[in-house]
């Protein structure tokens, strides 16, 4: 390897830096100080994991979607129609059957939509999205149409760890291995040369034309994974609530996992994380009270963050230890 | 230097490309050669830039057949054309604005060596990419930025690293659009210096107004006018044209 | 209820569409901007035509007016201090900041005024009904349907025979051409934004009997007017026509005959349009 700094730096890049595994700690630390709280934790859980999957898309490829919970329901209904139409409960092969369901809806909406782009592709994840919550809505003999499937019971995990109805504990640990699995596989993807190229992709889709990359495959490929990862999200959801209903396949969840990443920082892998906390933790305790206010309040704050801040909290911080830098290196 | 039969390289044969009633390109029949020094000049809104679009893949030519080393691509698209070994930079940059000069060109190494796809290494692990990419900035004396945001660099820096890219693809015909527009003239030898080091066979044409690095450079020049071949010839034939002076070069050449 | 019966519903619900979509279409054909908070302006104007009613006992074309007028500056001053800022920024930038006012609009609504549906005091004459020889229908959506049509008169001419409708399909045909022919399109686009605005505005307030008029009205519509302004091509006045039509019959007759998820077919028609011709079904290819 040469001497160049700048390669030496690009070589260590994906090596784990000692503060990645704050997050886990801190994950595992919460299951001891807020044994009261572990269902919201969990519910935060599912939520990052479904953030992960879309920055893979919308941060890294630069595909503006708004259906993106289309993966997500149908993950989620996947396993909640298995449990309980063929009495399979067995909560792992359920995500497995999810990731595949999800997956292979990604791959076929992705081949048809990824050919435009702009408000068209806008729409028509839209569509897309809109058409599976109708489906479901009009399936009610699979789906439980608008009151969903409640009282959904599963088996254990590994055959060893029931689900915990009361406290979430199970659920809550469940939940951060699946995450920290589904991190791991983001994490790699992004420090590939694949995940090197979907940011070109993102940063000038001419160049990666004119290197010769094979943009479209590159492009189906990342949606399809990141339509699977989705789909893993739900299925959890289902199965760490007991429950499916057609709010998994709503504009609300598409259009919220899309605000949770723009604060936290697209394009970062922990932006999922900043953004799914912090947004969750103000929806908890905002929303149910001052429902209108919380509204007013999230529209301003997107408003301030599309014209200022728009590589969202993680941003800032990037922004902020430059100065840091440039201050104290003269 | 002798050569019993000049392989040809890029050739088009009658091509022509219409917008509604506008001719852009008429009837053009081209030859780039292996090994080709080739400029390509003409006054603005000649059709220079449209025709390295028709031979590079970014515009389907209404008539007439682009052929690269014999083979007909002309309904390929760009990125296939690009791995057949055509490698272009454009008129105005078009580079990754917002990753570092090395990352740059490490993607342009990456896909020409297949890496690109390959989601389990990561990209650092690749040595083979890094020192390649490596190699290619230090061409261009780009070393001390290879760090760097490319948004972040004085446009003349930017430009080179548009070449950087193009030659990190090392590829057998090379195409450059006004390369050494917005490189201030002091910096301006490292571009010829650049071409200069490339293998031999390689075949490159530039689109330049600069008459004196055309000159410089080329070993053949065609001249471009209204989306036709006005004339074509060795840079002394071009210079001594009466009719390309009356349309072109004018005054340039009588300093 | 008879063909015909179902054909005039439709109509003038297709009818309300086009009125507040069309300026829409227009504007996002114009900046390529992606204006997700269009509905959010149709809702405020909405309910300053019907309060001027209620309120200021303004009667019924005066309110339109104060609605058009009131709605077209409100625009005008956002556009120049907000919108204006991300011309250049990337389309998730504009989803975001759209949303964002669109959440503000709603939610200021909601506090200002409450979340029940406003009511349309409608003048003596558009009420009861109207004998059209084959059919009596409702005076109202009549006269919707009146209005939509020569609506769409007007602006064909306005478009083929002013000076500012040939400056408009000129920017809208090639921004960068015009521009260097000069015309200014930056003044250009805060003028239609202006008409735009102030058009769905009226379209809100005069169409509250059909589409009903509240604070989440921009929600609840917003996939509509995107697929109307979509399917209809962007910037062609006689495609949202036509698109508002179809879609404005098809949701009619749907609502009747498939009350629960029949809408899956308007999105159903809407994918296969979009993905047959991506450009919507009177635009230009390419764009």
């Amino acid at each position: 390897m040469s001497g160049l700094p700048a390669a030496h730096a690009m070589a260590a890049r994906h090596r784990l830096q000692w503060w990645e595994a704050l997050p886990w700690v801190a994950g595992v630390a919460a299951f001891f100080l807020f044994p009261n709280y572990l269902a919201f934790g969990t519910q935060v859980l599912v939520t990052i994991l479904f953030a992960l999957s879309l920055d893979l898309v919308l941060g890294y490829a630069g595909i503006v979607t708004l259906g993106h919970a289309a993966f997500f329901g149908a993950g989620a209904y996947t396993v909640g129609m298995l449990a309980q139409h063929l009495g399979w409960n067995e909560p792992l092969s359920g995500l497995a059957a999810a990731a595949l369901v999800a997956g292979t809806i990604g791959l076929v909406s992705g081949l048809v939509l990824l050919r435009t782009h702009g408000l068209t592709l806008l729409m028509l994840t839209l569509c897309t999205m809109a058409l599976l919550e109708q489906a479901a809505n009009m399936g009610a003999a699979w789906t439980g149409g608008f009151d969903g499937m409640p009282g959904l019971s599963f088996g254990k995990i590994l055959g060893l760890f029931a689900f915990d109805v009361l406290y979430f504990r199970s659920q809550y640990l469940y939940a951060l291995v699946v995450l920290f699995l589904g991190f791991l596989l983001v994490r790699m993807l992004v420090y590939s040369s694949f995940g090197q190229g979907l940011t070109g992709v993102r940063e000038n889709l001419l160049r990666m034309h004119a290197v010769g990359a094979p943009v479209r495959a590159r492009l189906v490929i990342a949606y399809t994974i990141s339509a699977a990862l989705a789909g893993v999200a739900g299925a959890l959801f289902t199965q760490t609530n007991a429950f499916v209903n057609l709010a998994v396949l709503g504009l609300e969840r598409a259009a919220g996992v899309l605000i949770i990443l723009i604060l936290g920082g697209y394009g970062r892998l922990y932006g999922a994380f900043v953004g799914a906390i912090l947004y969750l933790l103000l929806e908890h305790t905002l929303a149910k009270a001052y429902p209108t206010a919380w509204q007013l309040g999230l529209g301003l704050t997107l408003v301030a963050v599309a014209l200022y801040a728009r590589n969202g909290i993680l941003g800032i911080v990037d922004a902020l230890r430059r100065r840091l830098a440039a201050w104290s290196a003269p | 230097m002798e050569r019993a039969v000049s392989a040809t390289m890029l050739e088009t044969r009658r091509l022509c490309k219409n917008f509604g009633a506008l001719e852009v390109a008429r009837d053009i029949d081209f030859r780039l050669d292996a090994g080709a020094r080739h400029a390509l000049i003409g006054p603005n809104g000649a059709g220079k830039t449209t025709l390295v679009n028709l031979l590079t893949g970014l515009l389907q030519p209404t008539r007439g057949a682009v052929l690269l080393q014999g083979e007909d691509v002309t309904t390929l698209a760009q990125a296939k054309r690009v791995k057949r070994g055509i490698a272009r930079t454009f008129q105005i940059n078009q580079l990754f604005r917002g990753l570092s000069v090395l990352e740059n060109v490490c993607i342009a190494v990456a896909e020409r060596l297949g890496a690109g796809g390959s989601m389990l290494r990561p990209a650092g692990r690749r040595a083979e990419v890094i020192g390649e990419a490596v190699r290619v900035i230090e061409m261009l004396r780009l070393q001390d930025d290879a760090g760097r945001r490319v948004a972040e660099l004085p446009y003349g820096r930017q430009r080179l690293v548009e070449i950087a890219i193009a030659l990190g693809l090392d590829p057998r015909v090379l195409l450059l659009d006004e390369p050494a527009a917005g490189i201030p003239s002091a910096e301006s030898h490292i571009l010829l210096d650049a071409i200069a080091t490339l293998p031999a066979e390689i075949a490159v044409l530039i689109i330049e107004h600069d008459m004196d690095l055309v000159f410089r450079f080329a070993r053949r020049i065609t001249v471009l006018v209204s989306g036709a071949i006005f004339a074509e010839g060795t840079p002394e034939e071009i210079a001594a044209n009466r009719d390309v002076r009356a349309v072109y070069l004018g005054s340039a050449l009588d300093a | 209820m008879d063909l015909l019966g179902i054909l005039l519903g439709g109509f003038a619900a297709g009818m309300v569409l086009f009125v507040v979509s069309v300026g829409l279409s227009v504007t996002m054909g114009l900046m390529g901007f992606v204006n997700l908070a269009h509905g959010g302006f149709a809702m405020l104007g909405g309910y300053v035509i019907v309060l001027a009613m209620k309120g200021w006992g303004l009667s019924f074309f005066p309110a339109l007016a104060v609605g058009f007028v009131a709605i077209a500056a409100l625009s005008v001053l956002l556009e120049r201090t907000l919108y204006a800022r991300l011309y250049r920024a990337s389309e998730l930038d504009q989803v975001l900041f759209t949303i964002g006012l669109v959440f503000i609009m709603i939610s200021s609504m909601t506090l200002a005024i409450g979340p029940e549906t406003q009511v349309l005091q409608l003048p003596e004459w558009l009420r009861g009904q109207v004998d059209l020889g084959v059919i009596r229908y409702r005076t109202y959506s009549v006269a919707m349907i009146v209005f939509g049509v020569a609506l769409v008169v007007a602006l064909w001419l306005g478009f083929e025979r002013t000076t500012l409708g040939a400056r408009i399909r000129a920017a809208v045909d090639n921004r960068r051409m015009a521009a260097s022919l000069g015309v200014d399109v930056g003044r250009l686009f805060t003028v239609t934004f202006a008409i735009g605005s102030g058009l769905a505005a009226v379209g809100a307030g005069l169409g509250a009997e059909i589409l009903g008029l509240d604070p989440q009205y921009p929600l609840r519509y917003l996939a509509y007017f995107l697929i109307v302004v979509a399917v209809g091509g962007l910037g062609r006045v006689t495609g949202v026509f036509y698109a508002a039509l179809l879609i404005g019959v098809l949701d009619f007759v749907l609502k009747i005959y498939f009350p629960k998820g029949g809408t899956i077919f308007i999105y159903a028609l809407t994918l296969i349009l979009l993905l047959w011709r991506p450009q919507g079904l009177f635009g230009k290819r390419g764009a």
